[in-house]
């Protein structure tokens, strides 16, 4: 199993007259979990909604899992769709769903379990993302923000995907609970072995959470490494974006090794 | 390689099942039913599991095996220690069965009249509130005139009003074609081919023409109303308003009852004169009546009174069908379910409110600019 699990190349993608990406190329291998960091508007979340198939690119190709990911039929392209989970940015549970419904509605899509199964399965998610079963009656309107990520991690997770994508998965939440929740991820992550692609603003989520970083600047991905090679790299986003106090100190904190200027 | 297999290994008297491949929801989902059949019939009370050959378990193919355990982990279990943390989390999680759904109580008729009772006291209470709320408002602008929500009345006035200019003059010009012509065939057959006027005339200006824009506006202009007011709700923009101290009935409710107030009797003359034009041409085709004595004959047997009545139903009208439609939106609760059904009967309501208002106009005009 060497073929990379995300592997995108020579993408380009245009807004109007605006280049947001040219020449694209990144190769996710399994078990690895990605930060995707850029400035503002660098489309990192356009990547990502390139990777799940939502948006098209005006060139180039993406395969997940050494497949293409349009193409081959219906039953296809579902297959292929069960294998990863996306957590968006704002949870996007289904409003008219409670949380346990919002749960069970991947593997009732299925048709292949029953109640009762779906019943310990949809229990065992909750556990899972550190809810409680009577949280599963609570209807999303009623939920914290950071309940909202827990259970749409949990709707995430609901067909054992071997791929997660994340858009800023601590956005909006409060320090402590941005740390429980990136604790949570990194946790389940490893236990699962799921491979993890996140975007993300926050460097303590990203000191916290990835094995990798993508640097995404200059309309490509300028650099792809581990923390530490990426912040030896002399560029003046990296700079800006990894060197600056507020940097630093989160690195610091996150036990890193602070660069030497 | 990699499906889940189960074999059973009987030796001496000792029965190991072996599980090996793989077990996961990809693997185990699509004969779910037949590999639990499979496991049960394994899971014997002495049955030794050997589980070293798993390649992959996750929580959906090791939940299967829990469910044929007997929620519990067998007691002679061979297993890696990786594979075993799996069914941890599980035991972990584990829980009473799915409860099952309380009884039907033996007043559950009287519960649903009872609740239904309620709910609909709330509503006519609720909607009493908001035409209070409207007349204050209303009192509030007369005492400060700075106050009226211009930009909004004319911006609804715009949308609720010019735009179903187009839609209101087809319907009106069709009823108004269909009208005169099924009358026409039947006052051929008594010679009284010049009464089209009369009934054409009475028919559209009185009755038709004010309950056909009504219901028009209403599906147009009344869903969106509720669309707007509900996912404003929704995305709070509406408690957005609130903090800045912006009363949500002076600038949400108010413009658009004022705007369907004014639009409602403006667009009942439009489509009236326009019905009245379609039966024109019908009468002259089917009947050979001449325009100029259509238009002289008119104002002879449709006194002027039927067209004011005409339009003070269109006023009416128009108040009733903006003031449901707020009443709905502002009721929508944040989730998209309740958005659908609260416009539903949104429309539902404000027509049958109409049809409700035009009786009660037909019965307290009975005596007034009906030719006897």
């Amino acid at each position: 199993m060497t073929e990379p699990v995300i592997r995108i190349r020579d993408l380009s993608t245009r807004f109007g007259e605006v280049w947001i990406h040219k020449g694209l190329d990144l190769a996710v291998e399994r078990g690895e979990m990605v930060s995707l960091v850029g400035g503002s508007g660098s489309g990192k979340t356009t990547l990502l909604r390139m990777v799940v198939g939502l948006l098209l690119p005006d060139r180039g190709d993406i395969e997940l899992f050494g497949e293409p990911l349009f193409g081959g039929g219906i039953a296809r392209e579902r297959e292929l769709r069960r294998r990863f989970g996306v957590l968006f940015q704002h949870g996007a549970l289904f409003s008219a769903f409670n949380v346990f419904d919002n749960i069970a509605f991947p593997l009732r899509e299925l048709k292949r379990y029953d109640e009762d199964a779906i019943h310990d399965l949809v229990m065992l998610k909750l556990s899972m993302v550190e809810l409680l079963p009577r949280h599963g009656r609570l209807m999303p309107a009623e939920l914290s923000g950071g309940m909202v990520k827990r259970v749409a991690l949990a709707r995430a997770l609901a067909l054992e995907p071997e791929l997660l994508l994340l858009d800023e998965p601590t956005a909006g939440l409060d320090p402590d609970r941005s740390d429980s929740f990136v604790r949570l991820i990194r946790m389940l992550g490893e236990e699962l072995g799921l491979t993890v692609m996140l975007v993300t603003h926050d460097l303590d989520t990203l000191a916290a959470l990835s094995t990798k970083v993508a640097v995404l600047a200059e309309q490509r991905i300028l650099a792809y490494g581990s923390i530490d090679e990426i912040m030896h790299i002399d560029h003046p986003f990296i700079r800006n974006f990894f060197l600056s106090e507020r940097s630093v100190r989160a690195l610091q904190n996150s036990g890193l090794p602070a660069v030497p200027n | 390689m990699s499906i889940a297999r189960i074999e059973l290994v009987v030796r001496d008297d000792e029965r190991v099942v072996r599980l090996t491949g793989l077990w996961t929801l990809a693997t185990t989902s699509h004969g779910a039913t037949g590999l639990a059949a499979e496991l049960k019939d394994a899971a014997q009370p002495d049955a030794g599991w050997d589980c070293l050959g798993l390649e992959a378990i996750d929580s959906a193919g090791a939940m299967l095996l829990w469910r044929a355990w007997g929620r519990r982990l067998p007691e002679l279990l061979l297993i890696r220690p990786e594979h075993r943390r799996v069914f941890e989390r599980i035991e972990a999680a584990d829980h009473e069965p799915r409860p099952v759904s309380a009884p039907i109580s033996p007043l559950h008729g009287v519960i649903v009249i009872g609740s239904a009772t309620i709910g609909i006291g709330r509503h006519v209470a609720d909607f009493l509130a908001l035409i209070g709320q409207f007349g204050l408002n209303l009192v509030h602008v007369v005492r400060f005139p700075a106050d009226l929500p211009r930009r909004e009345i004319s911006a609804n006035l715009y949308k609720s009003g010019v735009r179903a200019m187009p839609v209101t003059a087809l319907v009106g010009f069709l009823i108004g074609v269909v009208l005169s012509y099924l009358s026409a065939l039947q006052l051929k057959q008594f010679g009284a081919d010049i009464f089209i006027v009369n009934i054409i005339g009475l028919g559209i200006v009185r009755e038709l023409g004010p309950v056909l824009v009504a219901i028009l506006v209403a599906g147009r202009s009344g869903s969106a109303m509720t669309a707007q007011l509900g996912v404003m709700r929704v995305t709070e923009e509406i408690d957005a308003l609130a903090t800045m101290g912006v009363q949500r009935g002076l600038r949400l409710v108010f413009p658009k009852v004022v705007a369907l107030i004014v639009a409602l009797p403006l667009l009942v003359l439009w489509s009236t004169a326009i019905a009245l034009i379609g039966g024109m041409v019908s009468a002259q085709v089917q009947l050979d009546i001449s325009y100029g004595f259509f238009f002289q004959t008119l104002p002879r047997v449709v006194p002027a009174a039927n067209l004011w009545i005409g339009l003070a139903k269109g006023a009416v009208f128009g108040m009733f069908i903006a003031l449901v439609a707020c009443h709905f939106g502002l009721r929508v609760r944040p989730n998209t379910e309740s958005l659908s059904s609260n416009t539903t009967a949104s429309v539902v309501s404000a027509i049958t409110v109409v049809i409700i208002l035009d009786a009660f106009f037909a019965i307290a005009t009975r005596g007034i600019g009906l030719p006897m």
